[in-house]
C-alpha cells in the first residue's frame, strides 16, 4: 500500500493532500497561539492603541464651530473673506440665530474658547454677546448687523469673521501649523505674531537639554557600569543595590529631594558656604533653571544608562584585554581599541532609552525647571490640563511621537537595533 | 457547613464594602491650612453625624479645566468643589455648575433670616454658595528686608530696595492687577484697561521687569514654604496661609495689608451628578454653610465667614487662643487700601488673559 499516486501529490492516511493537511495543522497552531495572547492583545488595543489613536485624531478634528454655529458656517460660505468688507446681513442674522440657540444650551463658551486659541479676545467676545443674544426676538427683530456691533464692537472687526470662517471646516491643519508657530489665515499659512512664537523654541530646548542629559548620563554611568562588571561579586552586588535603590524610590520623592538639595538655602549651597568656596551673598542658582533640570533628570535617568551598559560589559570576556596586553598594548590602547568598541552597544542602548525617556519627561522639569528649564511636554500638559486646547496638545504629541520614531529608525540604520542589548 | 459560612461571610463583606463605597464623597479644595480648617469645621462633624467618608481632592486650582475635561469625557468624579467667585461664574455660564435655590437649599440663620438675606451680596452667581472672604496678599521675611520693611504692594516690583527672589502665582489673576497698579494706573481704570490688548500688554511689560526674579507658584502651600526656607524675600499667597505661617509656625515673616486683592470663595456642585450623589452633595453644603459651621471655620484660619450671622460669632483661635477678628481681611484696620476683585470681569476674560499670560511666561 502506497500513499502516493504515480503522478499526484503526496497524500495522508485519510486521503487529503499532505500539503493542505500540514497547512491546516499549522494554521490551527497559529490560531491557538493567537488565542493565548489574545487577552494581552485586546488589552493593549483598548487601553493603549485605541486611546492614543483617538487622541491623535483630535489634532485634525475641528467640528465644534460647524456643530454649534451651523447656519453661520453655511452663510459665511458665500462671503469673500479677502474682500476687506464685513459680511452681509444674512451672515449676521444667521449668526444671531445660532448664538441664541447656543447660549440657551450653554454651548457658546465652547466655541468661544475654541476660537480664542486662534485669536485672543474671542472667548470674552462670545460670552458677552451671548448674554445679550438670549433676549433677542429673532422673528420680530431685524438688522442684526447693527445689533451685534452695538452689543460688542468686536463684530465690526473683519479679523473676527475671518477667524470664524477659517476655522469652520470640519478638519483642519490649523493645530499642526500652530505647533510650529504658524497659523492658518484666509490667505494661507502665516507665522504667528512674535509674542506667540514659543513652541519651536521649546522643541529645540527639549532636544538640546535631552542631549546634554544623555551625554552626562554616559559620562557618569560608564565608570559605574565598568566597576559593576569587574568588581568581585560581593562588592558588585552592594554597588548594584546602591544603583537600584533610587530606581525603586518614587520619582516625586527624588525630585523633591533635589529641590531641598539645590535651592539657594539648600544643602549644597550651605555646604559650599561653610567650606568658604562661595560667599554668603553669592549663593549659586542651581534650581528653577535649566541646570536644575539637567542635574535632577541626569540622576533620575542614570539607572536606565547603567543597566544596559552593565549587561553588555558583563558579557565582554576579560581574556580579550589580557590578550591585548600580552601582545604589548598599553592599558589605554587595550581599553580604547579592544574594550570600548565592545561596550558600544551598551552605550547605544542606554542612550536611546535615556534620550527617548527624557524628551517626553514632564514632572521633573515642572518641579525644578522654573521658567527656562521646562520642556515641550510641559506645554502639552498645560494644553491638556489648563487651556483645554486638546487639538494643539494632540498635534504636539504627534510631532513628538514621529520624532521618536524617526530617531529610532535612524538609530536602527546607523547602529542596528540587533546590536542593542537591554539585558542578558 | 463551613462552605456556606464562607459564602455568607463573603456576601456580607461585599455588601458592606458596597455600602461603604456608596457612602463616599469627593470634595475638592485647596489643601494645606485651608483644607485643615474645612476638615475640622465641616468634614469631621459631618462624618461623625452621617458616617459618610469624605475624600479630599486638592486640585481646586485647576477646577475649571478639570470640570470641562470631565464633562468632555462624561466621567464626573467630584461631588462638591471649592472655587473662587470668578470661576464659579464661569462654570455657571458654561452649564457645568448646578443652579442653587439659596433659600430652599441652604439653612436659615438661627434667628430665621433667609439664607439669601444672610449671605447678601456675596451670592454673586446663581451657582455659587458663598463660604469665606479672603485676600491675595504679600508676606515678606523680616530678616531679609533690612531696616525698612515694605509698606506698599509695589515692593514686589522694587528689586533695588528689596533684592532677592519673590514668588508669584503662576497665573494671570492678581499679578495683572498689581502690575498695572504699580505702573501708576488708578484703581478704577485697571479692569477697563485689562479688557484691551494694550492694557494687557502694559501689565505684562511691567511684569517683564521682574520676570527673572520670580519663582512661580501653583499650589497655595508653595509661598509659605519658600518663605520659611528663606528662598524668597517676599511672595504672594492667601492671607490665611500667611496667618498659619506667622502665628502657628512662628516664622520670621510679616504680612502686608496693602493693595491686597479681596475675593470670595465658596462651593459649587457640578451638574450631571446622579440623583443620590446630588442629594448627598446638597445635604453636605446645607450642613457646611450653616451659621455655626461657617463661624467654626474662622477658629482655624483667618478667613471671614460670608454669613452676617456667622460674622458675629467670630471668636478665638481653637488652639492658640488668640482673637481672630484682627486677622480677618474684613477687619477695618486691615482694609484701608484693599483692591476689590472684579469677579464678573475675570469670568469673562480669564480664558483670553490666561492664555496670553501663559504664553508670556513660557517665552
Amino acid at each position: 500500500m502506497s500513499y502516493t499516486d504515480d503522478n499526484g501529490p503526496m497524500m495522508t492516511m485519510d486521503g487529503k493532500p499532505l500539503k493542505r493537511s500540514l497547512a491546516i495543522a499549522l494554521r490551527r497552531q497559529k490560531v491557538r497561539a493567537l488565542l493565548l495572547i489574545s487577552p494581552l492583545l485586546i488589552f493593549v488595543l483598548f487601553t493603549f492603541l485605541f486611546p492614543i489613536a483617538s487622541m491623535l485624531f483630535r489634532s485634525v478634528e475641528n467640528d465644534i464651530v460647524s456643530e454649534i454655529l451651523p447656519e453661520t458656517v453655511v452663510a459665511l460660505y458665500s462671503w469673500d473673506a479677502e474682500s476687506g468688507e464685513l459680511p452681509d446681513e444674512i451672515v449676521y442674522s444667521a449668526f444671531a440665530g445660532d448664538l441664541q440657540l447656543a447660549a440657551k444650551a450653554k454651548d457658546h463658551t465652547r466655541v468661544g474658547l475654541r476660537l480664542n486659541y486662534e485669536k485672543s479676545g474671542m472667548a470674552s467676545l462670545f460670552k458677552k454677546t451671548a448674554r445679550q443674544a438670549k433676549k433677542w426676538d429673532l422673528k420680530a427683530d431685524t438688522s442684526f448687523k447693527a445689533k451685534l456691533i452695538e452689543t460688542h464692537k468686536g463684530w465690526a472687526d473683519i479679523a473676527v469673521w475671518q477667524t470664524l470662517k477659517t476655522h469652520s471646516s470640519r478638519y483642519t491643519t490649523g493645530y499642526f501649523l500652530n505647533s510650529i508657530d504658524m497659523r492658518k489665515t484666509v490667505s494661507g499659512p502665516e507665522f504667528q505674531p512674535e509674542d506667540r512664537q514659543i513652541l519651536v523654541t521649546l522643541f529645540k530646548r527639549t532636544l538640546i537639554i535631552s542631549l546634554v542629559i544623555t551625554m552626562s548620563c554616559i559620562l557618569l554611568s560608564y565608570p559605574v557600569a565598568w566597576l559593576l562588571a569587574n568588581l568581585p561579586m560581593r562588592q558588585a552586588n552592594l554597588l548594584m543595590i546602591l544603583v537600584l535603590l533610587p530606581f525603586w524610590t518614587s520619582l516625586l520623592v527624588r525630585t523633591s529631594a533635589w529641590k531641598v538639595m539645590l535651592q539657594q538655602q539648600g544643602v549644597i549651597n550651605d555646604l559650599l558656604v561653610a567650606l568658604g568656596m562661595i560667599e554668603e551673598t553669592g549663593r549659586l542658582a542651581l534650581i528653577n533653571n535649566q541646570l536644575g533640570t539637567v542635574i535632577a533628570m541626569t540622576h533620575i535617568l542614570l539607572p536606565f544608562m547603567i543597566l544596559p551598559m552593565y549587561s553588555v560589559m558583563q558579557s565582554i570576556p576579560p581574556t580579550y584585554l589580557r590578550a591585548a596586553k600580552s601582545l604589548g598594548a598599553t592599558n589605554w590602547t587595550a581599553f580604547w581599541r579592544i574594550y570600548f568598541p565592545q561596550s558600544v552597544p551598551g552605550i547605544g542602548a542606554g542612550s536611546i532609552l535615556v534620550f527617548i525617556l527624557s524628551i517626553g519627561y514632564y514632572i521633573t522639569p515642572e518641579i525644578v525647571g522654573g521658567n527656562k528649564g521646562v520642556f515641550i511636554s510641559n506645554r502639552i500638559a498645560y494644553h491638556i490640563f489648563q487651556s483645554m486646547n486638546w487639538g494643539l496638545a494632540a498635534a504636539l504629541g504627534t510631532i513628538l511621537l514621529v520624532a521618536v520614531l524617526i530617531l529610532y529608525w535612524a538609530y536602527d540604520k546607523i547602529v542596528g537595533i540587533d546590536n542593542v542589548k537591554l539585558g542578558g | 457547613m463551613k462552605f456556606t459560612k464562607t459564602v455568607f461571610a463573603t456576601a456580607a463583606l461585599s455588601l458592606f464594602a458596597g455600602l461603604a463605597l456608596a457612602e463616599e464623597m469627593t470634595i475638592v479644595s485647596w489643601g494645606g491650612a485651608y483644607s485643615k480648617s474645612q476638615l475640622k469645621a465641616y468634614h469631621e462633624p459631618y462624618t461623625a453625624n452621617t458616617g459618610v467618608t469624605i475624600i479630599n481632592d486638592e486640585s481646586a486650582g485647576t477646577a475649571v479645566p478639570k470640570l470641562r475635561a470631565m464633562n468632555e469625557a462624561g466621567n464626573l468624579t467630584w461631588d462638591v468643589v471649592d472655587v473662587e467667585a470668578g470661576p464659579a461664574m464661569q462654570l455657571c455660564d458654561e452649564g457645568l455648575a448646578m443652579e442653587i435655590d439659596h433659600d430652599f437649599m441652604l439653612a436659615d440663620a438661627p434667628d430665621g433670616t433667609l439664607a439669601s438675606v444672610d449671605f447678601g451680596d456675596f451670592i454673586v452667581s446663581d451657582c455659587f454658595i458663598p463660604q469665606i472672604v479672603y485676600s491675595y496678599t504679600v508676606g515678606y521675611r523680616n530678616d531679609m528686608v533690612g531696616s525698612t520693611p515694605p509698606t506698599s504692594i509695589c515692593a514686589l516690583f522694587d528689586t533695588e530696595t528689596y533684592p532677592g527672589k519673590r514668588s508669584l502665582k503662576k497665573g494671570a489673576l492678581s499679578n495683572m492687577e498689581w502690575a498695572l497698579l504699580c505702573d501708576g494706573v488708578a484703581k478704577a481704570d485697571i479692569y477697563p484697561m485689562l479688557e484691551t490688548a494694550a492694557g494687557q500688554d502694559q501689565a505684562l511689560a511691567k511684569l517683564d521687569t521682574i520676570k527673572d526674579d520670580v519663582i512661580w507658584w501653583s499650589a497655595g502651600a508653595d509661598t509659605p514654604q519658600l518663605l520659611a526656607d528663606g528662598e524668597v524675600v517676599m511672595g504672594s499667597t492667601f492671607n490665611g496661609r500667611l496667618f498659619a505661617l506667622i502665628e502657628e509656625q512662628n516664622q520670621p515673616v510679616s504680612m502686608l495689608w496693602d493693595g491686597q486683592i479681596y475675593d470670595l470663595d465658596g462651593w459649587i456642585i457640578p451638574t450631571g451628578l446622579s440623583p443620590e450623589r446630588q442629594a448627598r452633595a446638597l445635604h453636605y453644603v446645607r450642613f457646611a454653610t450653616d451659621t455655626k459651621r461657617l463661624a467654626d471655620q474662622s477658629k482655624w484660619i483667618s478667613y471671614g465667614p460670608t454669613r452676617a450671622s456667622s460674622a458675629l460669632l467670630v471668636d478665638k483661635h481653637a488652639e492658640l487662643g488668640i482673637d481672630m477678628a484682627p486677622h480677618m481681611p474684613t477687619d477695618p484696620a486691615n482694609s484701608t487700601n484693599t483692591f476689590l476683585m472684579n469677579y464678573a470681569f475675570w469670568a469673562d476674560y480669564k480664558d483670553d488673559i490666561e492664555s496670553k499670560f501663559q504664553a508670556w511666561l513660557a517665552k
